[in-house]
């Protein structure tokens, strides 16, 4: 009985657990719920991977209403995939989040804390799992709702400026999108994305299969934060409380990117996208435009949470640069980077999280020589930094590496030159914060601070090491990633799972 | 005179059509415009506005009415071939559908997406009745409630942001944070 619905439970179970929890409205009992739910959820999306992995892509309708009609989730080798990830990172930010959202969030709104939470886990998981496009504005909303409630928590007076900003670019992205289906259902009479995807004519169809795309493509371009609709993501980051926004920098952008490449490549073919459109030119162009302009922007920062936010927006660019090489072993680099990139930039803003807590501050002036008195913690930062760069053994060498080979197979020397360039920017900004960790007087802040409590140093660890760990043994980052873009590419599986 | 004519008829048939992009683009341009945090979530709202008039237009089928099964129908299947006059209650209950015609109605509820059709019903002959496609319709209910969440939610940050600053007006809110 269970086993039959899986597919359901990793969006039933937060998504029924948050109201419950408004109920409860008790911070001890609250949160070891959303702690089992949390994990419990990322056991049933284990489970569903090896279901997956075993015996290929599993569709479940919904109400037992069958695929064109009903709504059908369906869980393939890249949809298991971002919710492993997605789902991984909840769970561990959860963990973490407890001594940390004591000092950052009033008492009382804790449990409104763990509901939002859980709210936006369901919304992210959701659009990775559902097969109904109408499905994916509703469950983007759910997770974007949740993420301006929980933005809005954060300690400084700008928070709720800068979740209001991200508010109404988020509408907008998401009112394209729903524009986007709209024009779609026009022009199928279906929602269903396969339903979609055989009926929409993509060759010589009206000029609104066209216009669908475009509104579609910028709003998604919205909510990834490409470069120049990125305005609301460094604010958004850096005035979120530290636990929020491990998460939503570790996975928000991401699914917006996965909901793109199920766009394009599973709606619409690669062939309209950037054969008879030049959204591979586009994209190539923003994308390195991105990489430049937000990794410089990283180097001047002073406050390393707005450090990492632009360089997020940096790192977005190499994953749409993947996807923009329109190859197989282009869409894995993109693919895989964006695991890698979830894993290192998750890690380190929960590093950031554990020097607010201590040193009360999060500019790098303050963090000078903390290095002595939060030994653990400054090293974490310099593993995950190393990450940042895309060092060998590390998981951000991994998919560097693959764009790198992959750009040199289409003979895309520029770039490929530029991206090695790009890399030595976050070397910069990187050894800016280490540099200061470990090279500088100690502040005043700094020398009273002490070692970050075990309860966060452990979750940090555990997903600083897992990007040491994915650097070195790529069979379920690099490999799955391959399998999924075979799949999207219509390649059959070649030697299943290595 | 004849191609004026048309393209008049055509202009104003796509009438809902116009109003949506009306709609769109006053919205947008007072978010885009608007310094006054309330004055952008209004747009916000027009703009979300515009795009359920598009999905209900495009839902629309010319002379089609509700899409509600008649009792009628319905009694056809329970028991079939006698008195189908019995308990229909609409002015077209005079239908008197045959069990194949419902059970054909009845797949359309589900299949009636694309009006042609619609039209190859009318070609059959067969009196059917001809309804608007509800699924837009429902669609829209739906992003209702996600814009009055949306709406709800950025008017209570809007609240905060105002105890915080003493004011909503978006050049005073940066201008004060520049001199913090």
């Amino acid at each position: 009985m269970i086993e039959q619905n899986l597919p359901i439970l990793p969006i039933v179970l937060p998504l029924l657990s948050a109201p419950l929890f408004v109920l409860v409205g008790h911070r001890k009992l609250v949160y070891p719920l959303a702690l089992i739910v949390a994990w419990s959820v990322f056991a049933v999306v284990v489970a569903l991977t090896g279901q997956v992995i075993q015996s290929g892509p599993i569709q479940y309708e919904i109400g037992g209403w069958s695929s064109p009609y009903g709504i059908v989730y369906v869980v393939d080798y890249l949809s298991a995939f971002v919710m492993l990830f997605v789902s991984a990172l909840g769970a561990i930010v959860l963990t973490y989040a407890p001594a940390s959202i004591a000092q950052e969030i009033p008492y009382s709104k804790h449990y409104l804390f763990y509901a939002s939470f859980l709210l936006c886990m369901t919304g992210l998981l959701g659009m990775c799992i559902t097969g109904d496009l109408f499905n994916v504005f509703v469950f983007l909303e759910i997770s974007s709702l949740a993420s301006y409630a929980l933005i809005s928590l954060g300690k400084s007076r700008r928070a709720p400026l800068a979740s209001l900003h991200y508010l109404i670019l988020g509408t907008i992205g998401a009112t394209f999108f729903l524009i986007g289906i709209g024009l779609l259902y026009q022009m199928t009479g279906t929602l269903n994305m396969a339903d979609i995807a055989s009926k929409v004519n993509t060759t010589d169809g009206p000029r609104t299969t066209l216009v669908a795309f475009a509104f579609m493509t910028v709003g998604l371009c919205i909510k990834m934060a490409v470069f120049p609709l990125h305005t609301w993501l460094p604010n958004a980051y850096t005035y979120a409380p530290s636990a929020v926004t491990s998460f939503i920098a570790a996975t928000a952008t991401k699914v917006s990117v996965y909901a793109f490449i199920r766009l394009v490549f599973g709606i619409f073919t690669p062939q309209f996208a950037f054969e008879q459109l030049p959204l591979d030119q586009a994209l190539m162009i923003f994308a390195l435009i991105g990489i430049f302009v937000a990794s410089t922007a990283a180097i001047y920062q002073t406050n390393i949470k707005r450090l990492l936010a632009f360089s997020s927006v940096a790192q977005i660019g190499y994953m749409l640069l993947g996807i923009s090489m329109n190859s197989m072993d282009g869409l894995s680099a993109g693919i895989v980077h964006m695991f890698n990139h979830a894993i290192i930039k998750g890690g380190l803003f929960m590093v950031v999280g554990c020097f607010a807590l201590r040193i009360g501050s999060v500019y790098i002036d303050d963090l000078k020589g903390a290095g002595k008195t939060m030994p653990f913690t400054s090293f974490a930062w310099a593993v995950g930094g190393l990450g940042l760069i895309g060092v060998p053994v590390t998981a951000g060498f991994v998919s560097k590496w693959m764009l790198l080979t992959s750009a040199l197979q289409n003979n895309w020397w520029p770039v490929a030159i530029l991206m090695l360039l790009s890399s030595l920017l976050a070397v910069v900004y990187i050894w800016r914060v280490v540099e200061a960790l470990y090279f500088s007087e100690p502040s005043e802040r700094a020398a009273r601070a002490t070692e970050a409590p075990s309860s966060m140093l452990i979750p940090t660890y555990l997903v600083i090491f897992s990007t040491l760990v994915f650097g070195c043994w790529t069979d379920y980052s690099a490999g799955l990633a391959r399998l999924a873009a075979q799949s999207l590419l219509g390649m059959t599986d070649m030697g299943g799972m290595p | 005179m004849m191609l004026a004519e048309s393209a008049l008829t055509q202009f104003l048939g796509l009438y809902n059509y116009w109003v949506v992009i009306f709609l769109m683009m006053t919205g947008f341009y007072i978010v885009i415009a608007s310094e006054n945090l309330i004055k952008t979530v209004i747009g916000l709202n027009i703009f979300q506005t515009s795009v359920f008039l598009l999905y209900i237009t495009m839902g629309k089928v010319t002379g089609g009415t509700a899409p509600i099964l008649k009792s009628g129908d319905a009694h056809g299947h329970d028991d079939h071939g006698h008195d189908p006059h019995g308990n229909g209650p609409g002015p077209e209950s005079g239908q008197d559908a045959s069990h194949a015609v419902d059970e054909h109605a009845v797949n359309e509820t589900v299949n009636s997406v694309v009006p042609v059709s619609f039209e190859e019903h009318l070609a059959t002959g067969a009196e059917q009745q001809l309804y608007t496609n509800p699924l837009p319709s429902v669609l829209m209910l739906t992003a209702i409630v996600v814009g009055i969440a949306t709406t709800a939610l950025a008017l209570a940050l809007i609240v905060r942001i105002r105890e915080e600053y003493g004011t909503i007006e978006e050049d005073e809110i940066l201008e004060l944070d520049r001199n913090s």
